[in-house]
């Protein structure tokens, strides 16, 4: 016998909507947009090798921490960011997701986390590349908007060669 | 027919150019494999990647798979990732410990050494022993310099040290870097993989001519000083080392600064434990040592050193390499070493700052070279100013192409050899 666990549907109607307009500013390089959804201690990291690796002691694909979001993305904006200029053209589907911890109206307990699945496609002069996986989220009611402090992109292929990763993922 | 003895050399290769279809020609690609990748001395790993008795880890030489081993003694292998019998695959995990491979296919049994040690069912050969004669395929030579580990897929031939020739002092000046004169290559791997000729990697690492160009977007809103080391009034040079090695040497620049860690791009007092133990262990050197930094040069045909992290260079095919990389682990060093990481991750690989534009460009390179005129690359930069420096070694200005034209007169004498 399982026991079936209510669902808060607003809330997860809520924290879905929130994933799907950072994966639209991302796909359309909204960086700016994206830049503000978040927090001030936020961290984005992308491991290598595995998916629990130590970032402190290992190599990631990426491991931004909050000025290195911003510096990021000031890289993206500038026109000599050959990896991103031109853009690659985007589009991501986000699914599967899920609430795995934490209450919004208890803040005492701490963040929202949040998984979904994704498949994005990604073109460029280089050909069309398809990249997988799963991101767990960190998410944050700051003056009643969501807003991310983490978000973990585990890539499905991350312990393989991986062609050049110029967007934001 | 060899490939190698049906190309014209002579005819793709000369003092201030180069064919294009060196990057593109399958018939090119596998000559170089036997001429380079399944001759010369090849980087294949280091010792600290294995520091424990049955310790291996999967590497390559080129597009083979090449397992590393330390064995019971602590003797290190370099084997080859194929069973005797029917050519599965022995080796699956990238690192692990282990004193034998078994193969999943029949069973059949390797030491570390490479030795067989015993097949199933052994009746079935009429008595015969089979384990003296089919041991895993092994790199005949193999050696290490500074725990840098290399093999050569050739009987005889230069040794490692007449190999590296004035490169090994480069070595010399990395480990120099920790208080206990030795790196570790702990941090593990990231692998970059592009759609270029490997030469096209090769070339780009010690172009003192691009940065500006290529990382301008990072060096601006990161407020970097990096492109000024590889502008037109640094005192920079760049070095043929002899043997294809060659070195962007931005000691002159840093000399004349003065400061120690600015090669790091920070300052003493920002790693003072660090800065300490080199003092207890160098005295008065230290100094030096601090503000000369780290090397920037590449080891002919795949292993580049880049001040804070090592490239190895793998070709799968004429369009086709993979960039690994790792952040150098300077042993008692914790402090540096964190910041060390964290600087190469920001770096390097697939959405590195710098190396997602470097790549950029070797694609863009790769496609542009396939367009049929004007059929050559220039490599003219800097001739009327290069010169001898006191070690007779031949150098140009930070930006010029001493580097790429040393590169190819190795390449040349290689593929030429035996002619």
């Amino acid at each position: 016998m399982t026991t079936v666990r209510p669902v808060d549907v607003d809330l997860l109607r809520q924290i879905e909507q929130f994933l799907f307009l950072e994966a639209r500013l991302a796909d359309e390089g909204a960086y700016d947009g994206w830049e503000a959804l978040w927090t001030d201690d936020g961290v984005y990291w992308i491991p290598a090798n595995g998916d629990d690796i130590d970032p402190t002691s290992q190599m990631s694909i990426l491991f931004d921490n909050r000025s290195r979001i911003a510096l990021r993305v000031r890289q993206l904006k500038h026109d000599k960011r050959h990896a991103q200029n031109p853009r690659s053209r985007l589009r991501r589907l986000l699914g599967n997701v899920e609430l795995l911890d934490g209450d919004p109206a208890d803040t005492e307990a701490g963040d929202v986390v949040v998984g979904a699945n994704f498949v994005i496609y990604e073109s460029r002069q280089r050909g069309t590349t398809i990249w997988a996986g799963r991101s767990e989220y960190r998410l944050r009611l700051v003056d009643g908007a969501w807003r991310m402090a983490g978000k973990k992109v585990m890539l499905v292929d991350n312990d393989r060669p991986l062609t050049t990763l110029g967007f934001l993922v | 027919m060899s490939t190698a003895t049906t190309v014209r050399w002579d005819q793709l290769i000369e003092p201030d150019r180069v064919h294009g279809s060196l990057y593109t020609d399958p018939a090119v690609y596998a000559a170089e494999l036997e001429r380079i990748w399944y001759r010369t001395w090849v980087y294949v790993g280091h010792e600290s990647e294995i520091p424990e008795p049955n310790d291996y880890v999967l590497k390559s030489i080129g597009p083979q798979p090449v397992i590393m081993t330390r064995d019971r003694e602590g003797q290190i292998h370099l084997l080859l990732n194929r069973c005797s019998h029917r050519a599965n695959l022995v080796c699956d995990a990238p690192q692990g410990n282990s004193s034998a491979f078994r193969c999943p296919y029949h069973g059949w049994t390797f030491a570390n050494t490479g030795a067989l040690l015993g097949y199933p069912f052994s009746s079935g050969y009429g008595g015969r022993e089979l384990k003296g004669e089919l041991g895993l395929a092994r790199v005949p030579r193999i050696e290490s310099y500074q725990g840098f580990v290399f093999g050569s897929f050739a009987e005889g031939g230069p040794t490692l040290a007449e190999h590296l020739g004035a490169a090994a002092g480069e070595i010399d000046r990395l480990v120099r870097l920790s208080p206990e004169g030795r790196i570790q290559l702990t941090a593990g791997w990231l692998q970059h993989k592009v759609k270029a000729n490997w030469k096209m990697l090769l070339e780009n690492e010690t172009d003192g001519y691009h940065p500006q160009f290529v990382h301008a977007s990072i060096f601006a809103v990161a407020d970097s000083g990096i492109g000024e080391l590889y502008g037109e009034k640094s005192t920079a040079v760049s070095r043929d080392l002899g043997g294809g090695h060659t070195e962007n040497d931005l000691r002159p620049e840093f000399r004349r600064l003065g400061e120690p860690l600015r090669w790091f791009g920070t300052t003493a007092d920002r790693l003072p434990d660090y800065v300490a133990r080199m003092r207890a262990a160098y005295g008065d050197a230290a100094e030096q040592i601090l503000i000369e930094g780290s090397p920037h040069v590449m080891i002919f045909p795949n292993l580049f050193i880049a001040e804070i992290q090592i490239f190895v260079l793998q070709p799968l095919a004429v369009d086709e390499t993979v960039q690994h990389v790792t952040a150098i682990q300077f042993a008692g060093a914790p402090d540096l070493n964190r910041r060390m990481l964290q600087q190469t991750i920001g770096s390097v690989g697939p959405a590195g700052f710098l190396l997602a534009d470097d790549s950029e460009m070797y694609e863009r390179n790769q496609r542009g070279v396939q367009t049929l005129q004007p059929e050559w690359l220039v490599l003219k930069r800097g001739l009327h100013r290069q010169r001898l420096d006191d070690d007779g070694h031949l150098i140009g200005d930070a930006t010029d192409e001493v580097p790429m034209r040393a590169m190819w007169a190795h390449y040349k004498s290689l593929m030429e050899d035996g002619r």
